[in-house]
């Protein structure tokens, strides 16, 4: 529907937009607005509200890798059954079913490369299904969730013109 | 401050006296130069008064223009434009509008849309002529008239009109020598826009009157709700028609000056005999930028356009519930607010606002009198800057 795809894009934007904004912006009330939200969400269409957090600059200890992982799909499973097992795993944040050289691509968070490695190696890697693993850590982050982390600086825009 | 920047001092203007053509001396400044002057000296406004995109032009054109000038393209083009831009134009405007222009004898691409109004207008007139002119408008219509020897005649619209033309006001208007009109749809600063049945009765106007009309349709691309219908489009109309528009406001392209008209072709040579004396060719980096907005950019237009149209919502809301009438803007970006319940004129009201809180929108007398008691806010600004404008224009009435 127009409106939710609408209010889905200004969630995406700024997740923490009250009712009364969202409504503002639309030209609907207030309580048709909480209505759509909470459908949304009831849905399953919003997962959550999460903040985008840029570890350089909140100083966090976070390395980032993916991981390329090929399987052995089981017969009437498929890749199913051993792509939920590792996506229970908290080091996995994501967990795509992917085409191409790999089965599923695995974008892992540790604190230390160390702590990544040892995850792969000792639990990922010696999965009965998982038949080879390819880990690709991020080296220095420069856009995520579509946010640009270096800001272009000012445009440099009047104040006033006409 | 009252006086224009730049304008000479005492001392000089005894030394140099009469240096200065007379014509041009004449030229009222401008009252939102006047304005500006006025922000520039208070730190951290939250500015409604910006006449262009609060986004930066979409990537995929700006790196068009980057690999351009890898590849070295910076020779002139021809006098008209690039061919491919004006054929990718000509095939856009006759999709989205069903318009017939022929790119060869019929379009003009010029150094953003201000220059072609300054053609049409040069093109036109003898000295003498008369051209109507609807308003509240863009500030420079009157004084581009003038510079080409005209003389402007306002044409004034009203609020409880919805700012649509005043028929009978246009018709007593017309003398001997009025030769053309310029009309403004979407309408900078009044967001109102004409209808079919609009258009129908200024084509019988023009008709009866054996007028021109200079029809700049910038904010064709920024209508919401409705189509925007352009005034040559109308069986008839093309033959007296001077088209205008560019890429400044829905590609957000303000920077690279970079317009056009479309115009019969008499009208056309005679606007290409002044471009090729005065002005070569529009910049071509930004011509081949324009080549990319045309075929690659429907989908940021349409963002950007869904974006202005939810903000417009909000601000109109904002102001009507703080006592201030606006008509919900049909087009453009731009919300214009009644303010004479405050007993203000509208520099005072701006003055006194841009003191007390910090936050610049744009005396409607700068765009004619009959804006005077009102203000012009953009809704070119993010959700934020305008709820904060609009809570301190809320605090600064109620004190």
């Amino acid at each position: 529907m127009e409106r939710d795809r609408k209010i889905l894009r200004l969630l995406q934007d700024d997740a923490r937009l009250t009712a009364d904004q969202i409504a503002g912006r639309l030209g609907i009330t207030p309580d048709e607005a909480r209505e759509a939200v909470a459908s949304l969400e009831a849905r399953k269409a919003i997962l959550a509200y999460k903040a985008i957090v840029n570890p350089e600059a909140a100083d966090a200890d976070m390395v980032e890798a993916v991981i390329d992982v090929k399987v052995r799909p089981k017969r009437g499973l498929g890749f199913h059954d051993v792509a939920r097992r590792i996506a229970r795993f908290p080091e996995v944040k994501s967990l795509y079913l992917m085409s191409g050289g790999s089965d599923l691509m695995v974008f892992i968070q540790g604190r230390s490369l160390k702590e990544i490695a040892s995850f792969v190696t000792d639990t990922l890697a010696t999965l009965e299904d998982v038949e080879e693993t390819v880990s690709h850590f991020a080296l220095k982050l420069y856009k995520k969730d579509g946010i640009l982390i270096e800001e272009d600086g000012s445009p440099g825009r009047l104040p006033v013109t006409p | 401050m009252s006086r224009a920047v730049g304008a000479p001092s005492a001392g000089r203007t005894a030394r140099h006296n009469g240096r200065v053509a007379q014509h041009v001396a004449a030229l009222p400044p401008s009252g939102i130069r006047k304005f500006f002057d006025l922000v520039l000296g208070v730190p951290d406004v939250v500015s409604l008064g910006v006449g262009e995109p609060d986004f930066s032009t979409p990537w995929n054109i700006r790196e068009q223009a980057i690999y351009r000038i890898e590849t070295g393209r910076t020779a002139y083009t021809s006098n008209h434009g690039l061919m491919d831009l004006r054929e990718a134009l000509a095939r856009w405007l006759a999709n989205r509008y069903g318009l017939d222009y022929d790119p060869a004898t019929e379009m003009l691409i010029t150094v953003g849309a201000s220059e072609a109004i300054d053609l049409a207008l040069r093109a036109l007139l003898n000295p003498g002529d008369e051209v109507l002119v609807l308003e509240p408008c863009y500030v420079s219509y009157k004084p581009t008239v003038a510079l080409a020897g005209g003389v402007p005649v306002p044409v004034p619209t009203h609020q409880r009109d919805g700012f649509r033309p005043d028929f009978a006001a246009l018709e007593a208007a017309v003398t001997g020598r009025t030769r053309a009109l310029i009309i403004n749809y979407p309408n900078n600063p009044t967001g109102a826009t004409f209808g079919p049945e609009d258009l129908a009765r200024l084509q019988r106007l023009a008709e009866t009157h054996d007028l021109v009309v200079i029809s700049d349709e910038i904010y064709a691309e920024l209508t919401y709700d409705k189509r925007h219908h352009s005034l040559p489009a109308l069986p008839g109309m093309k033959e007296r028609t001077i088209l205008v528009s560019g890429f400044s406001k829905a590609h957000a392209m303000t920077g690279w000056r970079l317009g056009y008209a479309c115009a019969p072709r008499d009208l056309l040579e005679a606007m290409v005999k002044i471009h090729q004396y005065t002005m070569l060719c529009a910049p071509t980096l930004s011509q081949y930028a324009g080549l990319e907005a045309l075929e690659h950019s429907d989908e940021d237009v349409a963002a950007m356009r869904e974006e202005y149209d939810m903000r417009r919502r909000l601000i109109v809301t904002g102001l009507n519930s703080l006592g201030l009438k606006t008509l919900l803007p049909e087009g453009a970006f731009y919300a214009f607010a009644d303010i004479t319940p405050t007993g203000l004129t509208s520099e005072q009201f701006c003055a006194e606002l841009l003191r007390a809180e910090k936050v610049a929108v744009v005396p409607g007398g700068a765009f004619g009198e009959c804006g005077e008691g009102f203000f012009r806010a953009s809704y070119a600004a993010g959700f934020d800057r305008i709820e904060t404008a609009l809570e301190r224009i809320g605090r600064f009435l109620g004190r």
